[in-house]
């Protein structure tokens, strides 16, 4: 990916946010949010630089917003971003065995992402599920009244799914 | 076209679709289709209907027979026998504690029969995405009779008279706030839902937003009226997908109807509102922090005074209310202040949604007067502690709030009763807890997260909670001593004086509170190396009773660190130094030969 390609696309989405808005100033953390969609779970560091121009804002802010917020990521990130409620609900209901199972199904712990690709295992505060917890969050699905052995299911039929979308 | 039937009614809140309502109703709806129902009977999706444990849930109507933990297969039967055949399907229908079942739980049950319904009312009853349903439950009259008949003054004194205070934690009057906005004098003004429910354990927020969503845009729209605004903004966190496209959906035919965007019902008000997606930070709940968040900033909290009804969004006066406290605005215009104070007792007026998590039966969300007993939120509404365990605390306000012992538990719920007690209301989550928990172990747990959420912008919160952690968690590993306790207290009451935001000056409140009901817990973790709940790891250990062991090998075999040693038929024996407390063992144990032992 040169910078170039990169310019053009944050330029480009850039003007779609702020034509979507009603307010146009200092929609940046939506800005991020539809660059980050574009390119699948994270936001590559030159798109700051290109910010930087854009909003005429300097870069170490652009940083400072980039870097405050846990959802966004400048490292590359698996195709499902696991978000897993650390919240009390969800720890008193067994949360702990939920997670255990989950790092050894996936064989990584939180920040880091599966060799595959597939996976990156993070922890979220409350999701608000706490009528089903423990909870996590599979992009934007949710998966309530977790057990290790459902967690198990989840990730296998999901790594199942991606097998056959292969073939 | 036929007449419809019967309608379905099915639970499409956030809990029912985590435990796989999208499942449900494609299988219902292809059933129907099948045996050719599909013209006669209507099935709708609704907002939560609050009963989470039961989920997926639907009613069917005209009879209002509740159907629970529903799946893909019992749905069909139900289409089988009660659609086609007139016969009730008991075994799906609700099953009490004691084995007892009820057709229609909603009308029976002290769940449902005790609430009072004013901020949820249209939760579980209409569908979030059809505005012809919300205006048909009086959506969008409060709106015109505000903008037809009433005067701003006029709204705000029905707000002060019904006594209604913000429900997102801080418990300011509403009326008082509306009342400060509209006096700033500018002429930009801005309104703000503030919609980033961030509290473990609170979900109420989630709820209306994803269940009536009309109700927050009518509520806004009506502030934006009486203070002078003509925009508006909803910070939603990013966590809640449905949430935000629900609202924006709902945005999208409020314009569409007139009651949003250019000339609003054909005057000269004009009002618009936009969301904003949170990305990730707790702190953005905290309203100055939120505020910089939509300027596209970090989210980091200002310093208060200037308040926001003077100097907010951009520098301009905003009012700034949580989704919650919105819900009850159009029912208090429409029935009047005095209505509402009708409800609750003095200081704390009208309903308050609670969100009941944890180790209760019924977890949900349920609404009831202000002033209620927790011995009636827990035992009646919740329907008590499961496995017949001791309750032993409630915890409220998350991070900010504190627990409320057992022996407390008479207390009538309100704002100020509650801070008596070392605790807030908060949000309204409610954490119960049995004899399993242990409450040093709980102020851990609240610390790491107020570790890791801290916006880093104030010393006391970012490096004193971070040492408040380091004490509690030589604490739980057996290392802690009698100073610690006493440092741990002295620095908690520090940093909740010298913080600068809400957060921080809250945030030792857990730890403070545990302290002040559960000292004996902390003494024993301390001076006698001993976690009375046997829980913290290093304080506790996993032992095989050799008389009991029959040596059926189930333990040795579910062990994940391969602890247990021992032969067929001969007693077992678990090596402390590898176990790792998992419990596995535990629960296969069929002899009851296994337990936890603290010394």
């Amino acid at each position: 990916m040169s910078f170039e390609e990169v310019k053009n696309t944050v330029k480009k989405i850039y003007e779609q946010v702020k034509s979507e808005n009603l307010e146009e100033r200092d929609n940046l953390i939506n800005i991020l949010h539809a660059i980050q969609e574009h390119y699948g779970n994270y936001i590559p560091l030159e798109a700051a630089e290109v910010l930087k121009e854009l909003t005429g804002r300097p870069l170490s802010e652009i940083y400072e917003v980039l870097t405050f917020y846990t959802m966004f990521s400048t490292d590359k990130r698996g195709k499902y971003i696991i978000r897993v409620c650390k919240s009390l609900p969800c720890h008193v209901t067994g949360g702990a065995a939920v997670l255990k199972s989950l790092k050894d199904v996936l064989g990584i712990d939180y920040g880091q992402t599966t060799e595959d690709g597939l996976f990156t295992l993070e922890e979220s505060s409350c999701l608000g599920l706490c009528g089903v917890s423990p909870v996590m969050l599979i992009n934007d699905e949710a998966y309530g009244n977790l057990t290790p052995e459902k967690v198990r299911k989840i990730i296998e039929e999901i790594k199942e799914k991606e097998r056959s979308g292969v073939k | 076209m036929p007449a419809v039937e019967n309608t379905i009614v099915i639970c499409a809140g956030g809990a029912c679709i985590s435990a796989g309502e999208i499942s449900v109703k494609e299988s219902l709806e292809s059933t129907l289709k099948e045996y050719a129902l599909d013209e006669v009977v209507q099935v709708v999706e609704t907002g939560c209907m609050g009963a989470c444990d039961l989920g997926p849930i639907m009613v069917i109507y005209p009879e209002g027979i509740f159907y629970q933990k529903l799946n893909s297969e019992n749905v069909k039967k139900i289409v089988e026998e009660h659609l086609l055949k007139g016969r009730v399907v008991k075994e799906f229908l609700y099953t009490g504690p004691a084995g007892e079942v009820k057709e229609k739980p909603q009308e029976e049950l002290p769940f449902f029969k005790k609430q009072v319904k004013i901020a949820t009312r249209n939760l579980g009853v209409v569908d979030p995405l059809s505005i012809e349903e919300y205006i048909a439950r009086d959506g969008y009259f409060a709106l015109t009779k505000v903008i037809k008949e009433l005067s701003p003054d006029k709204v705000i004194e029905e707000l002060k008279k019904s006594g209604l205070r913000g429900r997102g934690g801080a418990g300011f009057p509403t009326g008082l706030k509306w009342e400060f906005a509209k006096k700033a004098e500018s002429n930009v003004k801005y309104v703000i839902c503030n919609a980033d429910e961030g509290d473990p354990g609170a979900f109420m927020d989630r709820a209306i937003l994803e269940g009536d969503p009309h109700t927050v845009v009518e509520a806004m729209t009506i502030a934006a009226y009486t203070i002078g605004a003509t925009k508006g903004f909803i910070y939603v966190r990013a966590e809640y997908p449905l949430a935000i496209e629900r609202f924006s959906h709902a945005l999208e035919t409020a314009r569409e109807y007139g009651f949003l965007g250019k000339n609003i019902l054909g005057t000269d008000f004009s009002f618009d509102i936009e969301v904003r997606i949170g990305a990730g930070a707790f702190v953005c709940g905290e309203e100055t922090a939120l505020i910089n968040s939509i300027e596209g900033k970090r989210g980091i909290p200002r310093v208060k005074p200037p308040y926001p009804a003077q100097k907010g969004l951009w520098n301009k006066p905003t009012l700034i209310n949580n989704v919650e406290t919105y819900a009850n605005i159009p029912p208090i215009i429409l029935h009047g202040g005095d209505w509402f104070s009708q409800f609750g007792v003095e200081g704390s007026r009208g309903t308050k949604v609670f969100a009941l998590a944890g180790k209760v039966n019924n977890t949900g969300l349920v609404e009831v007067p202000m002033g209620i007993t927790l011995r009636e939120l827990i035992y009646e509404i919740g329907g008590g502690v499961p496995g017949g365990k001791k309750l032993k605390a409630v915890q409220t306000g998350g991070p900010s709030g504190g627990c409320i012992p057992e022996k407390h538990i008479d207390t009538p719920i309100t704002y100020d009763t509650l801070k008596e007690l070392g605790t807030i209301i908060g949000s309204g989550g409610m954490i119960v807890m049995d004899e399993d928990d242990c409450m040093v172990d709980v102020a851990k747990f609240f610390l790491e997260f107020t570790v890791e959420e801290s916006c880093g912008q104030c010393t006391p919160c970012r490096d004193g909670t971070k040492r408040m952690l380091e004490i509690l968690e030589r604490i739980t590993d057996g290392e802690g001593t009698e100073e610690d306790l006493e440092k741990l207290k002295e620095l908690g009451e520090h940093i909740m004086k010298t913080s600068l935001c809400g957060l921080g000056q809250t945030a030792p409140q857990p730890v403070l509170s545990t302290m002040r009901y559960f000292w004996d817990e902390y003494e024993a973790h301390v001076k006698e190396k001993r976690c009375p709940a046997k829980k913290c790891k290093e304080l506790t250990r996993i032992v095989i009773d050799k008389e009991k062991c029959v040596g059926c090998t189930a333990c040795a075999r579910v062990c994940p660190v391969d602890a247990i040693s021992g032969s067929v038929r001969n007693p077992h024996e678990i090596d402390s130094e590898i176990c790792t407390r998992c419990g596995s063992c535990l629960e296969v144990c069929r002899f009851g030969a296994i337990s936890k032992v603290s010394p």
